[in-house]
């Protein structure tokens, strides 16, 4: 047992599985001697050396297109994009070429890669650097998609992730570096695809995932205060979906809600909703309500970026209105 | 302000003066090269010609659903390049990629198959025309996307490199490739990574429907370019499967022996236009004239003929490819079209496609 930041968590989950395979290897932008722009790598080249630990130019497209071609050929990669941001500078190679490859070639080549990014807002980056893009992920087929939630869910996640012979996009939520957590000991293995129940309740069902988890859970306990009884789940992964869990709990309490910190349209719980509406209709009681970033590009300064994501305040608001 | 890019002149593709190729350079008889090898890249260059023009055919016979990129008149570079390959050598194509799939030694049957859309193509009939992709053979895929796999290629390499393979990457690509950011950022980190990857430009000039010379900084859209990240400018005509393999030979080695990456840039011509809806009517008639008289094929069978192969030796192995060409066309036709039951499979390592519990 031992105490972590989600940041540490990051490169202790990396640690545990390049000592596990010897084979696995990582690249990015100033991961290795830098030890990360979010210092989420830091002591990963001093552990596993230069061969595995590998500083590249500022080339996205290199740097996704080397672990495509090294995870096909047999080298499993975890490759990192600074800021998930800058996915779209190398879209093509995520979207078009990791995604679709093992399907256009009639399953000849498998694709190993991890690639992790810096996802998220609250830290007054402006429009460029705050990005949640999860929705864009999930909705490509060929990809799958985690956004840990605790220390200890990454590196139970970046095991799963590793592990997977598929191509896993992992995002890590700048605003949850600095959250800290006991870890148990021992190898920790997760599993994707698991969403957890992280507070039980009886009369609404909300969704959440990253950033916004602990901000649903604090709504939550303040509702409780006024006598509401609401279930937190964290989905945990995107692509697989735990929809098993998130209809058991509509079944329970009968009424549902996403709190997402993607922009409005086709966010990840649209989605949702759609699998809710067609599968558990007669399970609900009353309209499902989003609650999301809204459709705009997000602010810089700190007042704008507040009023923009889900807080804690708008989460218990909207929740306590609707089921009023 | 206007400039001279102003002049609508300038866009009259088809009445520029005509870009004319050099002559062939008759010593690259004497280059030192095994008859038997030199037989060998004859059979080859038969086989991606009349395999080519039957995906042609099967195109007019509206057999060919969707598009496809013909590689007719460039056969000579899949060839040499082929020949100067170990069996375990890594391939990347464009969807220009018919040639260099079959030169690798992928069977012709399931390459026209997939073109018909069969299940016995080689990918199912998932892939299609611009996807080939025969990792048995060392083929890792057609990328119809231009640029992004010159980076996957590195990946390749890297990958050789880390397992101590000695294993060399070979990527080609056309030259309008030569303008999109991943050619430099692929060139830029093979270099600095010292990867044993050799990129190949097959110039035929034109990008699509636009000569390449109106779109590109540098007269030689690749070799213009390799002094940027400290490489040697190598151009060759790319109509000659002597020169190609010769060329080949070097920077394949080069690589293997941990000389690090290469670019080289072939000059050729397509016999057609750019896909299957393009006529390639954008080029002077002059042009296309005097590039079919430096068909890579006949100049090949010249230049055996003077190394005293016998005619009759030549003429045995056409018809042999002509009769293999017969049997892969049966062999695609009696393919079934791929039903539900392979919609849903291989978008996951387990096989299926599940999304969702």
């Amino acid at each position: 047992m031992a105490e972590l930041t989600y940041r540490e968590a990051v490169g202790y989950g990396i640690a545990q599985e390049m000592r596990r395979d010897p084979h696995l290897v990582m690249l990015g932008e100033d991961i290795a001697t830098a030890g990360g722009v979010f210092k989420t790598t830091v002591g990963l080249l001093e552990q596993f050396g230069p061969s595995r630990i590998r500083d590249t130019p500022i080339s996205e497209q290199a740097i996704l297109g080397a672990a495509m071609g090294a995870a096909m050929t047999g080298i499993p990669v975890i490759a990192e994009i600074m800021f998930s941001d800058f996915l779209a500078v190398c879209w093509d190679i995520v979207a078009n070429q990791i995604a679709k490859s093992r399907y256009m070639t009639g399953g000849q080549l498998t694709l190993p890669v991890v690639i992790r990014t810096h996802n998220g807002g609250g830290v007054r980056f402006g429009a460029q650097h705050s990005q949640s893009v999860e929705n864009w992920c999930m909705m490509i087929p060929g990809l799958k998609v985690v956004a840990p939630s605790t220390p200890t869910d990454v590196i139970r996640l970046m095991a799963a992730a590793v592990r997977d012979p598929d191509p896993v996009v992992f995002f890590e939520h700048k605003s949850l570096l600095a959250s800290k957590e006991d870890i148990p000991s021992g190898e920790l293995v997760g599993k994707l695809g698991e969403a957890r129940v992280i507070r039980e309740g009886s009369d609404a069902t909300v969704l959440a995932l990253a950033f916004m988890v602990p901000r649903a859970l604090e709504a939550a306990e303040r509702l409780a205060a006024d006598g509401i009884s609401a279930e937190v789940i964290d989905l945990r992964c995107l692509v697989p979906l735990d929809v098993k869990t998130v209809l058991e709990s509509v079944a329970k309490t009968s009424r549902l809600f996403t709190v997402e910190e993607n922009p409005r349209l086709c966010g990840w719980g649209a989605e949702l909703v759609s699998i809710v509406s067609e599968e558990a209709f007669w399970d609900l009681d009353g309209p499902v309500v989003r609650i999301t970033t809204p459709h705009i590009p997000l602010p810089a300064a700190d007042s704008l970026e507040d009023l923009a994501i889900p807080s804690v305040d708008r989460i218990e608001a909207t929740i306590r209105k609707a089921l009023r | 302000m206007s400039t001279d890019l102003d002049d609508p002149s300038l866009y009259d593709y088809a009445r520029r003066k005509p870009r004319l190729p050099e002559p062939v350079n008759e010593a690259n008889d004497y280059l030192d090269i095994p008859l038997e090898t030199r037989v060998e890249m004859f059979e080859t260059q038969q086989l991606l010609r009349q395999l080519e023009k039957r995906a042609y055919d099967l195109f007019m016979q509206n057999l060919v659903k969707g598009t496809s990129h013909l590689s007719l008149g460039m056969e000579a570079i899949a060839t040499g390049f082929a020949h100067a390959m170990r069996p375990d050598d890594y391939t990347f194509a464009t969807y220009r990629g018919h040639a260099h799939t079959l030169a690798r030694g992928t069977p012709p049957g399931p390459v026209l198959a997939e073109l018909l859309g069969r299940d016995n193509g080689i990918l199912g009939g998932k892939g299609g025309s611009m996807h080939l992709t025969s990792v048995e053979h060392g083929m890792m895929g057609s990328y119809a996307i231009i640029g992004a796999h010159l980076c996957v290629a590195n990946g390749a390499a890297w990958s050789a490199q880390m397992r101590g393979t000695d294993q060399v990457t070979v990527c080609f690509f056309g030259d309008g490739t030569t303008n999109i950011g991943a050619f430099h950022e692929a060139l830029n980190f093979a270099v600095v990574w010292k990867l044993p990857v050799v990129f190949v430009c097959e110039n035929n000039l034109y990008m699509e429907y636009t000569p390449i010379d109106m779109v590109t900084s540098a007269f030689h859209p690749a070799a213009g370019r390799a002094s940027a990240y400290g490489l040697e400018d190598i151009v060759i005509d790319g109509n000659d499967a002597d020169e190609v393999l010769v060329t080949a030979q070097r920077v394949v080695d080069k690589a293997r022996t941990g000389g690090g990456p290469s670019l080289v840039e072939a000059i050729t011509y397509r016999h057609g236009g750019h896909s299957r809806a393009d006529p390639g009517k954008y080029r002077p008639a002059s042009e296309v004239e005097a590039w079919l008289e430096r068909d890579p094929l006949p100049m090949y069978h010249q230049r055996l003929l003077r190394l005293q192969v016998p005619e009759a030796r030549l003429t045995q192995i056409v018809k042999e490819v002509a009769d293999r060409v017969e049997e892969a066309t049966e062999f695609a036709k009696l393919g079934a079209r791929p039903g539900e039951e392979h919609l849903f499979t291989d978008v996951w390592a387990d096989g299926g496609s599940a999304w969702r519990n």
